[in-house]
């Protein structure tokens, strides 16, 4: 006997008790708690059921508002339950509906108890059922207890059947097969008088509705009755939520509702309704011009008002109307842009939403000018959601609404110094991006780098870091734009470089690496342009635009190197003197010499590959250039070529590259992909150890150190990541999901792209002439049209905007289906009673399921092809005729024809009512026929 | 529908939890957790509503309790502020100007009406009166059953059974 006695059951602390115990807890209010579930555990095993009760009520208490686990005590629950005593009961179904979920063990014992109290005959016991069953409801309960839920969906007892009228929202969600038995009662309630009833049901349509709109367009008159008669808000609040499902599916539905819609709106005093009249509105009536302006009045009755909640709504409603209406937005825009400086935060980022939707790429520099002064005013939160916002908005569609890239390079530039800016890898994003699509911002580009690169300020912050790393990698790979190369190398090898993470500081050496064989290489040029030209044959044509030939008259200088003095005054002047190259080597060897011992295996190794070269290098050059004899013309020869070899490596354009490339490289005979790789996981895993701490193969900025080399590279990069993600690919591949769009992970992986993949750039137009046959509709709209004033080519790569999109749709398309399947049921649902239902039906509305999978993706994948469609069509039509005798039988059942017939036919409307009058397929899918129901 | 009704005190205590969402039980400390860093922390005089993971809580502080509900994002806000006064009205006329004192003590009973006025999610009953009636005659119901099961003859025939 483990129970307590009978002075544990006289002496039982009550809740209250345990309340009062728990308030006076200063401190060690876990251990109280911790003895009183002790106490509980004790208590809740007595067989005398007011202490098992009691126990139940302080447990659930203690698990409701102090988070402590109950699962031990669902039996005991389940116990309690079976007490005759109203007040237990009523202990138990609170208990049970807190902790009850769909995995707990005992659900299964559950449905008997239910079962009884639903049809008890106090009102309060199947009230208290229904609410407990309307939380946790799983399948089997569902189905077990649906016929109770039927009888009492017309029980006298009002209240009674109000509550069974919302459990049924839970019960067909849980199984769809129950709307079968009971959608014909659930639309009969409808017509109920009492508001209470009336407004369990329309809240059930409305949350029904919300999912499936179409199912439900031939209860549209009934809607419409409520909409226009009743007088209760909360009712009408939900018929309006309906509506905004219901009418843009049906045209003439929408034109019949404009006008109590409207009505309501001029009448009411209710903000609640005003602003729902005022959202159905703008979401779904958006065509009707007259209704959109009274809208858009009382919105501003919102925006003016003083009290926050409306001002909030009304800018929310405004960001509705605003891809339709632009006017609306112009029209206030004077309290969107004073709302910017709101108390409000939420406020505040409502009516940036809309700043932004204003913008064009006529006043983009106009609002961003605004915007960013705002920034600069405002809180470090809003400052970066502001920011955010413009990169964002800017950025869309590969920069479609930015003419003027130099301007919007130094706005870039500016906005990475406001104080606040976090914003440092979407700018650094943007920067490289830009450099590689837009050629002719180049220069400005380098010149925004390279005020980033010198402010020794910008080193200090961390957040700016990768920006800057964006911006030291620009100046190195178009370090032929640049006025004052050597002024950047300075700027590169600063010494508060120190500051910067390992990674970047990487990028920062390599950049060096690039502007140092871009200078000796004008060295070597302008020498050779004096001096009898030696390379007349292959001079670099890309090089030299900004450099002026000067005539060198210093040759002779003496070249004694002075290792202490690397900031001379060397580089002022744009042209590269002698003693600047001899300054320049010697400032690299400083800065990059301590680096050699550096932790970080990266930076190492890179440092190594500069000061190679500069040794390499150095002793010819100024030897050369110190006696132009004979002999070491030769040498100086040579060390040129290794210069213009390298240069050669460094010209080589980068370019954007498709988030689907990755899916152009053929698969190399040796490799394969679907393997398990877990054997060479033992394997490798000593190996792989050390180096991952820094050392990363696929590091985003992985530099090519010739063309070769860098191929290799490219390889290596997509094997790796393709065998790492293989797994999931392939689960991916079983269950036709995709989490994410392919590709797309390998974009986020690699900042900028390793590098170009030469046949991908030589087969654009190829390649964008397939996409365009397939889909030809998707990318029309993107083209730009001519602008009157030129804009700047921007390399677009079409798949990267096309690719993503379809594998969302065949997301979409997988969730459309489900929810289909699921609604399914509903149009046939009110024609017959379970029990009359045969097997042959079952099985012929399961291929409906399969059936309108099909259909669904069609109309996904086919939008481009009418023709074809049509062809489709035709043949679903003929299916649907094989089975149309089976569905007959129970269309004939129903008596009042018409409208539900519509419902067993509205889904496949096309179909069916093309097969009854021989009509020609002339409709658009979207919108089914749906003869002159509307009154 | 509304996902879950929570009430917090100013010092980020919790007076009730209701939800109609599962949740599981870390996830609903989490929630609140979450949720309450949000609301507690916003001023007197902004507006009621918060987005939140793609929902919308609506929240309206009564003295120093906050009542909060969170719902979806097509919601009606005004709406649901709507029901967040009615049920603080109701809690008013049963408690005789209710304090936040009442709600810890009788916290079964602030679920009980809520369980009247809302179900599924779904407000279900907008008049104050019927809910009144209806608490106070179910609280009769517990009462006399108490009345039996408190009498000593009964304590004593349980005992000796």
């Amino acid at each position: 006997m483990s129970g307590p006695s009978l002075m544990d059951s006289l002496f039982q602390r009550t809740l209250e008790d345990l309340i009062k115990g728990l308030r006076q807890q200063l401190i060690g209010e876990q251990a109280f708690i911790s003895k009183a579930l002790e106490e509980i555990r004790k208590e809740i095993k007595s067989t005398d059921l007011s202490t098992k009760s009691t126990a139940l009520l302080k447990l659930s208490y203690l698990s409701s508002l102090h988070f402590h686990d109950m699962s031990f005590a669902t039996f005991h629950a389940l116990e309690v339950l079976s007490s005759p005593r109203f007040s237990h009961k009523r202990i138990a179904y609170h208990a049970i509906s807190i902790s009850f979920h769909d995995s707990t063990p005992v659900l299964l014992l559950i449905t008997n108890h239910l079962r009884k109290d639903l049809s008890s005959t106090n009102e309060f016991e199947v009230s208290l059922s229904l609410q407990c069953l309307s939380r946790i409801a799983n399948v089997d309960l569902a189905r077990d207890l649906t016929p109770e839920i039927f009888t009492l969906l017309s029980s006298n007892k009002l209240y009674v059947r109000k509550k069974a009228v919302a459990v049924v929202l839970r019960v067909f969600e849980k199984y769809p097969e129950s709307v079968r038995v009971c959608f014909k009662r659930l639309v009969e309630n409808l017509e109920n008088s009492d508001p209470q009833v009336l407004s369990a049901v329309v809240g059930v349509f409305c949350e029904l509705a919300s999912k499936d709109p179409i199912s439900y367009l031939p209860l549209a008159p009934e809607f419409y009755k409520i909409l226009v008669d009743s007088k209760n808000n909360w009712v009408l609040i939900k018929v309006l939520k309906i509506f905004a499902k219901l009418a843009p599916l049906e045209p003439r539905l929408a034109k019949r509702v404009v006008e109590p819609i409207c009505d309501h709106m001029r009448r009411t005093g209710a903000k609640s309704l005003v602003f729902e009249c005022v959202r159905t509105v703008v979401t779904s009536l958006i065509e009707n011009d007259s209704a959109v302006r009274l809208a858009v009045g009382k919105v501003r009755e919102f925006l003016v008002d003083e009290d926050p909640n409306l001002k909030y709504l009304g800018l929310q409603a405004l960001s509705i109307v605003a891809p339709k209406h632009l006017w609306a937005v112009s029209e206030n825009k004077e309290f969107v842009i004073k709302s910017l400086s709101d108390a409000d935060p939420n406020i505040k980022i409502e009516s940036l939403r809309l700043v932004m939707a204003l913008v064009s790429e006529h006043n983009v520099a106009e609002i961003s000018r605004v915007l960013v002064n705002y920034a600069l005013k405002s809180d470090p939160d809003f400052c970066n959601e502001i920011l955010g916002s413009i990169l964002s908005t800017c950025s869309r569609n590969v920069y479609e609404i930015i003419v003027d890239f130099d301007w919007y390079v130094s706005l870039l530039g500016e906005m990475s110094r406001i104080p606040h800016c976090q914003k440092g890898e979407e700018i650094e994003n943007q920067l490289i991006d830009i450099g590689m699509r837009v050629k002719d911002v180049r220069p400005e580009l380098v010149c925004v780098s390279r005020d980033l690169l010198i402010d020794p300020a910008l080193l200090g912050n961390s957040f700016l870091h990768r920006l800057l790393s964006a911006a030291a990698w620009v100046s190195g790979e178009y370090v032929e734009y640049s006025r004052n190369p050597l002024e950047l190398m300075e700027a590169l090898l600063q010494p508060r470089t120190s500051l910067l993470p390992p990674s970047i500081t990487a990028i920062y050496i390599q950049s060096a690496f690039k502007v140092l064989v871009f200078c000796l290489l004008t060295y070597l040029m302008q020498r050779g342009s004096t001096a009898s030209s030696m390379f007349p044959d292959n001079l670099p044509s890309a090089v030299s635009a900004s450099v002026s030939y000067e005539s060198f008259d210093d040759l002779s200088v003496e070249n004694v190197v002075d290792a202490t003095d690397t900031h001379g005054p060397t580089c002022t002047s744009a042209s590269i003197t002698n003693e600047s190259i001899v300054n320049l080597l010697n400032l690299v060897e400083l800065a990059l010499g301590p680096l050699l011992g550096s932790h970080d295996v990266e930076i190492q190794e890179r440092a190594r590959n500069v000061l190679g070269f500069v040794d390499l290098t150095k002793l010819d050059l100024l030897n050369s250039s110190v006696q132009e004899e004979n002999d070491s013309e030769r040498k100086g020869a040579e060390a040129s070529k290794t210069i213009e070899l390298m240069h050669g490596a460094f010209s080589k354009e980068l370019g954007p590259v498709s988030s689907s490339a990755q899916g152009k490289i053929c698969l190399p005979d040796g490799l394969m992909l679907k393997e398990n790789l877990g054997d060479l996981e033992m394997i490798c895993g000593d190996i792989d150890q050390p180096s991952s701490n820094s050392f990363s193969f696929g590091s985003p900025y992985e530099e090519k150190g010739g063309v070769s080399f860098s191929n290799l590279q490219i390889k290596e990069n997509s094997r790796q990541s393709n065998e790492s993600t293989s797994l999931l690919a392939e689960h991916r591949k079983r269950h036709g999901l995709y989490y994410l769009p392919s590709g797309k992970s390998e974009m986020i992986s690699n900042d900028y792209p390793p590098a170009n993949d030469p046949m991908l750039l030589g087969n654009i137009n190829d390649n964008a002439d397939d996409l365009v046959k397939l889909t030809e509709e998707s990318l029309t709209p993107k083209r730009k049209p001519n602008h009157a004033k030129p804009r700047p080519v921007v390399v677009k790569l079409d798949e990267v905007d096309e690719k993503p999109e379809s594998k969302e749709d065949s997301l979409s398309g997988a969730v459309h289906d489900v929810l289909f399947g699921s609604e399914d049921i509903v149009p046939t649902s009110s024609q017959s009673n379970l029990s009359d239902m045969p097997s042959s039906k079952r099985k012929g509305k399961e291929k409906q399921h399969t059936d309108s999978h099909v259909e669904s993706k069609e109309n996904l994948v086919d939008h481009g092809n009418p023709s074809s469609r049509r062809r489709k069509h035709h043949s679903h039509g003929k299916e649907r005729r094989h089975r149309s005798p089976r569905k007959k039988n129970a269309e004939e059942r129903k008596d009042n024809g018409q409208k539900l017939k519509e419902k067993s036919s509205h889904r496949h409307g096309m179909h069916k009512s093309g097969q009854r009058a021989e009509e020609p397929f002339n409709f658009s899918v979207q919108t089914p026929v749906i003869p002159d129901f509307l009154l | 529908m509304i996902h879950f009704v929570l009430l917090i005190s100013r010092q980020g205590k919790v007076r009730l939890t209701k939800w109609y969402s599962p949740y599981s039980q870390k996830e609903r400390t989490k929630v609140i957790r979450e949720l309450s860093g949000v609301i507690l922390t916003r001023g007197p005089k902004l507006c009621n509503f918060v987005e939140w993971r793609g929902f919308k809580v609506v929240y309206k502080r009564y003295a120093s309790l906050y009542f909060c509900m969170c719902i979806d994002q097509d919601d009606n806000e005004l709406e649901i502020l709507e029901i967040i006064h009615h049920y603080v009205e109701i809690l008013d006329r049963y408690f005789g100007s209710v304090c936040e004192l009442d709600l810890i003590f009788n916290f079964h009973k602030a679920y009980y009406i809520l369980d009247e006025l809302l179900i599924a999610g779904e407000l279900q009953e907008s008049s104050k009166k019927t809910v009144a009636r209806l608490i106070a005659a179910q609280d009769s119901l517990v009462e006399t059953a108490k009345e039996q099961a408190s009498s000593i003859s009964n304590i004593i025939a349980q005992a000796t059974k």
